[in-house]
């Protein structure tokens, strides 16, 4: 009863997924160059590649729109309206301002959308960040939908999967309040994860600070996509506080690997079907009879 | 900062020079300057609650800082008995930048975890200037583990700049060990206090600061990054740092308001460097009050009260239904 009173119900609406804003760039040139290998790809190839660098691997950014184009079964994903937006709660200098260039860049209301989807048929709730909404930090509107995906998801018994980017970590301008995010979301993962429910979190590039350091890391299991950024500290910050130049690849997913901060790196390209094979096996009937 | 005197301060320490040098008089040539004495004294008096009333969050912060404020391990001899300092994570090494062991606080039991600060330069390199590395956290960890087995209350003194940004500290997942400390910690069945009682840096803080009571010293400060780091990323200029101290709101009145924190504890007038032992009494207090408070709740409903309150914190504007179409 105590426990209810706190518990603001989620009011869920369902929108068409054609209603995700996909980015265009119509200025933009037909040639992208890979800041990896400084390779020239025709953008249409970049495309079909999963915006993938052809020669090197790099894997490029990509919008919420485009990762789900390539993770979710077709027209599965339904997102859910939290009807949630960024307040500034600390009066904080230049955040309005910040937040709505963010939503102009993007054409998002947060830096994390929320929604139901299928993955090879299988149901899940999925969480999918945008690096390029202030550096996909966490606030008090993005803590609040991480954790209302793992609610959701408690009641309808389902799976979750997080792609986060949350290069910026714990946004700043909300100050104490988006630190507090932290233990509310690493919470709401625990009590999934009570619930005997798999999670699933893919860090990509980058997932840093403080959302790197709560529910992006507590994922039953962890996969990344190559050469992603993960860590706690920014190289940057290490090698100011530490005045030492740092080891080849440090912080990449293939580092994190080799320390054993990660389960798997996966390919773009075949995120989906790893992403299938791990719900599947851990799909109702086929671990419970043992 | 010189000789341990602020800035802000000087107006006072020039009073307080010229009481010390009445006080000497008096008993090296033997004359009544008392009522001079008691002047001054009820003078400096005031000067010091005024400048003491007033000051700013960058000032907060460095008062924070100052090098004789009594540390974790200060406050553990001040306030509890039989301490004995348990070590290690069981996996790597011993942390010295985070202590933490068992003690009675007046006949309870309780396990006490914090991070060290070097009370000079010599400890201060050996424990790493209290920045911990992840064995640290999880040598906190496993002693909080420890604590719930035997339903000991928990109390988490928290003094740290930040969790250590080291090479070593990422290849060992301090992320991780974080996380883990956090989401741990909240489900522990026992009481737990957490007190910020001079610096709460961002996750390295909040990783031993998930608890039923958040207690905050006077003058400490608690934030998701240092001043001087927030300066940087906005303004690229370190300099900035008061601006930025303002901004975030870190101060415990501030922290009070926002909901993060449920009480302050007073400190001397001055700061809690001027008077170690009357700001350990103070938050001895406060400890017995809290914890004579939490022990009567049953465990599982105190994990459920501290989850209801962490699910509360964050502040948004709830949208429309109007507008959100209008958005979309």
């Amino acid at each position: 009863m105590f426990k209810d009173l706190f518990r603001t119900k989620p009011k869920y609406v369902t929108v068409r997924p054609q209603a995700v804003p996909v980015k265009q760039d119509t200025s933009a040139a037909l040639w992208q160059k890979c800041p990896h290998c400084s390779n020239l790809i025709y953008k249409k190839d970049l495309e079909k590649n999963y915006h993938v660098c052809e020669k090197c691997g790099f894997h490029f950014r990509i919008s919420i729109a485009e990762r789900l184009h390539i993770t979710v079964d077709e027209g599965s994903f339904r997102e859910i309206d939290t009807h949630l937006e960024s307040d500034d709660p600390l009066k904080f200098p230049g955040y309005p301002e910040k937040l709505a260039q963010a939503r102009e860049k993007t054409g998002l209301d947060e830096a994390l959308i929320v929604g139901r989807a299928a993955i090879h048929g299988h149901p899940c709730m999925l969480a999918v960040a945008d690096f390029d909404f202030m550096a996909g930090s966490m606030g008090s509107v993005v803590g609040e939908r991480v954790t209302r995906t793992f609610e959701m998801a408690i009641e309808e018994e389902l799976p979750v999967v997080i792609f986060s980017a949350g290069g910026g970590g714990a946004r700043m301008q909300e100050g104490i309040l988006s630190l507090m995010q932290m233990a509310k979301t690493s919470q709401a993962v625990e009590r999934h994860s009570r619930a005997g429910l798999l999670y699933v979190s893919v860090l990509t590039n980058p997932t840093l600070g403080g959302v790197y350091a709560s529910f992006a890391s507590l994922g039953d299991i962890l996969l990344a996509e190559p050469g992603a950024l993960i860590g706690f500290a920014g190289p940057r910050i290490v090698e100011e506080a530490t005045r030492q130049s740092l080891p080849k690849g440090f912080q990449s997913a293939e580092f994190a690997m080799e320390h054993g901060m990660i389960d798997k790196i996966v390919h773009r390209k075949d995120m989906r079907q790893v992403l299938g094979k791990i719900l599947s096996l851990h799909r109702k009937g086929r671990v419970s009879s043992a | 900062m010189r000789n341990g005197l602020f800035e802000w301060e000087k107006p006072l320490y020039e009073l307080e020079r010229r009481i010390a040098e009445l006080q000497k008089f008096t008993t090296e040539e033997d004359m009544d300057l008392s009522r001079e004495i008691a002047t001054l004294e009820k003078k400096a008096d005031s000067l010091r609650r005024e400048i003491y009333k007033n000051l700013t969050p960058w000032q907060q912060v460095l008062l924070a800082r100052h090098p004789k404020r009594p540390t974790t391990l200060d406050y553990i001899e001040l306030i509890f008995d039989d301490f004995i300092e348990l070590h290690g994570d069981r996996h790597y090494r011993d942390d010295p930048a985070i202590v933490g062991g068992i003690a009675s606080l007046d006949g309870i039991s309780v396990t006490v975890v914090g991070p060290q600060k070097g009370r000079d330069t010599k400890e201060n390199i050996r424990r790493n200037f209290g920045l911990p590395h992840p064995e640290g956290y999880r040598k906190a960890l496993r002693l909080m583990e420890q604590a719930a087995k035997f339903h000991r209350p928990i109390i988490s003194l928290i003094d740290v700049v930040g969790a250590y940004p080291g090479i070593e500290a990422e290849e060992r997942g301090q992320g991780n060990a974080i996380a883990e400390c956090i989401r741990r910690m909240s489900f522990l069945q026992v009481p737990i206090i957490c007190v910020i009682t001079g610096e709460g840096g961002s996750g390295g803080a909040l990783a031993i600061g998930v608890g039923d009571r958040i207690l905050m010293m006077e003058h400490a400060w608690y934030s998701v990054i240092s001043p001087e780091m927030c300066a940087q990323i906005l303004w690229k200029d370190t300099s900035k740092a008061p601006e930025a101290a303002e901004a975030l709101k870190l101060t415990a009145q501030d922290l009070l308001e926002l909901g993060a924190i449920d009480a302050i504890v007073p400190e001397p007038l001055g700061g809690a460097h001027r008077n170690h032992e009357e700001a350990a009494a103070n938050l001895k207090k406060a400890l017995k009050e809290n914890l004579q408070e939490l022990m009567q709740v049953p465990a599982d409903e105190l994990v459920e009260q501290r989850l209801a309150r962490f699910r509360r914190i964050g502040k948004w504007r709830e949208r429309t239904m109007a507008a959100s179409t209008s958005h979309k």
